[in-house]
């Protein structure tokens, strides 16, 4: 954690920062989705910043909101012992440029994130679903898709086959939400 | 014999095949679609998710303590790694500090699940490329590491043992007797391993010059933890950001200078010699004390206080039907977990239960660059590749 604001100060001059926040000790800058490639490619080569190694990227859905999703890329730079969190904000119909060209290892990341919240990658070079199972519909991680789901699988003797059926509950899945009463 | 012209030339297709979902050495669920030329391997498509449980999903419907023994299960051979980081991450928010005692006993626990991990990676490694033995003794000493594990919290695995705000329990009496004992003779254990592996012929032939990776394409993938140091890079998260006492603790970070799956080998062994060295200097540390923050919005009041105390028992009860409230804020916290970086990205919004957490699992990124490092291999080395990438389902499907 060894860059200084001063430095962020002067990131400005080069990146166009949206926002910038500091979370105990932790840096994130909101930048445009137009502006992504250019700024990651800033962070990744700039001689003062480094940021060559892509940790993760995660999907945020903030569900009514005017920008529905937030894609969070957290970058760490091994040269200066500094991590940075740049995010996206877009909502359902923008889809986000593909880092892959930039960081090789946003490929599965990219396609996570497709996967569980369906924003969609241009040019991304592979953009199949990753972790939900062959033919599976719909995008679990976004806060309207319900915690049961919506198709349960069995086994079925006639067809000697596991079959999909819209899923059944004999109880609704209750959430304890508790309000605060005092 | 004479061989017609045009049998000669006839033209050899790739063929493909199927790395199944129940492979022993795929160390779990993977399918791994190989592209083959003859035996070499041109192509490998890693499929994913078929142990998929949907662990963030279900974090966002639970409080954070129900959420905590979901960590335990993503990466089911070093649970307390991940409960750690979680611990840690939930404490970041929250802006508190834990008493030095459960400090010392996280480190404690964080460096016994790195040699449980590193034991059953070396050992089902070592069973993968053919030898039998060194598998049979590291589950032996696993076995010894549980039984800690067992004695502190209950549970020989999914512990839940490291919570926010501190320990869940003090440590039995005897413990550190016992730690001392097996820290005493573990390494005797780990020269008979090696006296099986290091110099052995057949070993070094299978991991020598296989999977190479440079220090440029370590960083290319996002790569962390011992695949990092084995291509070179001196980044460890326990020296570089330290967290808990790590900064007090005198060890060394054992790196490699070819990137290959022998450097990374003999980097897990020496791991596990410093996580003992560690481990012996934590004992010695250690005094009395809390093992938890006496702060009664995040942990319960002890059971004698509750007998005589109403505001002891309200807070008992608001803390295990209510949960802790977390305020809004949002973190990204990473500690060196055995394979690597093991990051949580924790959103909170000023209710009981998390608003995102996404879980950055090291062996996520470093099997999709299995594709890389077994091309030109051959097939017999993808069983190799993915031994020493130390791949385990439970975090990579999350």
């Amino acid at each position: 954690m060894d860059i200084k604001i001063k430095k962020f100060q002067d990131l400005n001059k080069i990146i166009p920062i949206l926002t910038y926040q500091r979370i105990n000790d932790e840096k994130s800058i909101v930048v445009s989705h137009k502006k992504l490639l250019f700024t990651l490619n800033c962070l990744k080569l700039h001689f003062g910043y480094q940021y060559s190694l892509l940790s993760s990227i995660s999907g945020v859905d903030f569900l009514g909101k005017n920008y529905r999703f937030s894609v969070v890329y957290d970058l760490l730079s091994l040269t200066f012992n500094s991590r940075l969190r740049l995010k996206v904000f877009v909502n359902e119909i923008t889809s986000i440029p593909s880092i892959v060209n930039i960081f090789i290892n946003a490929n599965w990341w990219e396609r996570e994130v497709w996967d569980m919240y369906g924003i969609y990658f241009d040019n991304h070079p592979d953009l199949r679903r990753i972790l939900t199972d062959y033919g599976f519909e719909s995008y679990p991680m976004r806060k309207d898709f319900p915690l049961s789901g919506y198709v349960e699988f069995r086994y079925d003797e006639k067809k000697k086959r596991v079959i999909g059926e819209p899923i059944e509950l004999t109880q609704e899945f209750r959430s304890f939400n508790f309000e605060m009463p005092w | 014999m004479i061989l017609k012209k045009n049998e000669l030339s006839r033209e050899l297709k790739n063929f493909t095949i199927n790395f199944g979902p129940q492979h022993p050495a795929a160390h779990g669920v993977l399918r791994l679609i190989l592209e083959l030329d003859g035996e070499v391997v041109e192509r490998a498509d890693p499929h994913i998710g078929l142990l998929h449980r949907g662990t963030e999903k279900l974090i966002e419907h639970k409080t954070y303590i129900q959420a905590l023994p979901y960590f335990d299960r993503l990466d089911y051979v070093s649970m307390m790694a991940q409960e750690h980081t979680y611990s840690l991450a939930v404490e970041k928010i929250l802006n508190i500090k834990i008493p030095r005692r459960a400090q010392i006993i996280r480190v404690l626990f964080a460096e016994i699940t790195r040699i449980l991990n590193h034991l059953l990676a070396v050992g089902c490694h070592a069973m993968d490329v053919g030898a039998m033995t060194p598998f049979l003794w590291a589950f032996e000493e696993r076995e010894k590491l549980m039984e800690f594990y067992e004695r502190v919290s209950g549970a020989r695995m999914h512990a839940a043992y490291i919570r926010p705000g501190g320990v869940s329990l003090d440590l039995p009496l005897g413990f550190l007797d016992d730690l001392f004992l097996f820290c005493n003779q573990f390494n005797v254990r780990l020269d008979e391993i090696e006296e099986m592996l290091t110099g052995n012929r057949i070993w070094k032939e299978r991991l020598v010059d296989i999977g190479i990776v440079t220090s440029k394409e370590a960083i290319d993938w996002g790569f962390s933890g011992v695949m990092l140091r084995g291509s070179g890079l001196p980044w460890d998260l326990r020296k570089t950001q330290p967290y808990e006492t790590y900064s007090e603790l005198d060890f060394l970070v054992p790196v490699g200078n070819s990137g290959d799956c022998y450097d990374r080998y003999l980097i897990r062994i020496e791991e596990m010699r410093q996580s003992l060295n560690i481990l012996n200097q934590a004992i010695k540390l250690i005094d009395n004390g809390p093992i938890k923050t006496t702060n009664y919005k995040l942990n319960p009041p002890l059971r004698s206080e509750m007998k005589v105390s109403m505001e002891a028992v309200i807070h008992h009860f608001k803390l295990y039907t209510e949960g802790i409230i977390l305020p809004f804020g949002e973190t990204y916290t990473a500690t060196e977990a055995p394979k690597g970086e093991f990051g949580i990205y924790l959103i909170s919004n000023n209710t009981e239960r998390p608003y995102r957490c996404k879980i950055k699992a090291p062996g996520f990124g470093h099997l999709q660059a299995l594709n890389k490092m077994s091309k030109k291999h051959m097939i017999a080395d993808v069983v190799t590749i993915i031994g020493t990438q130390d791949i385990v389902f439970g975090e990579v499907d999350r």
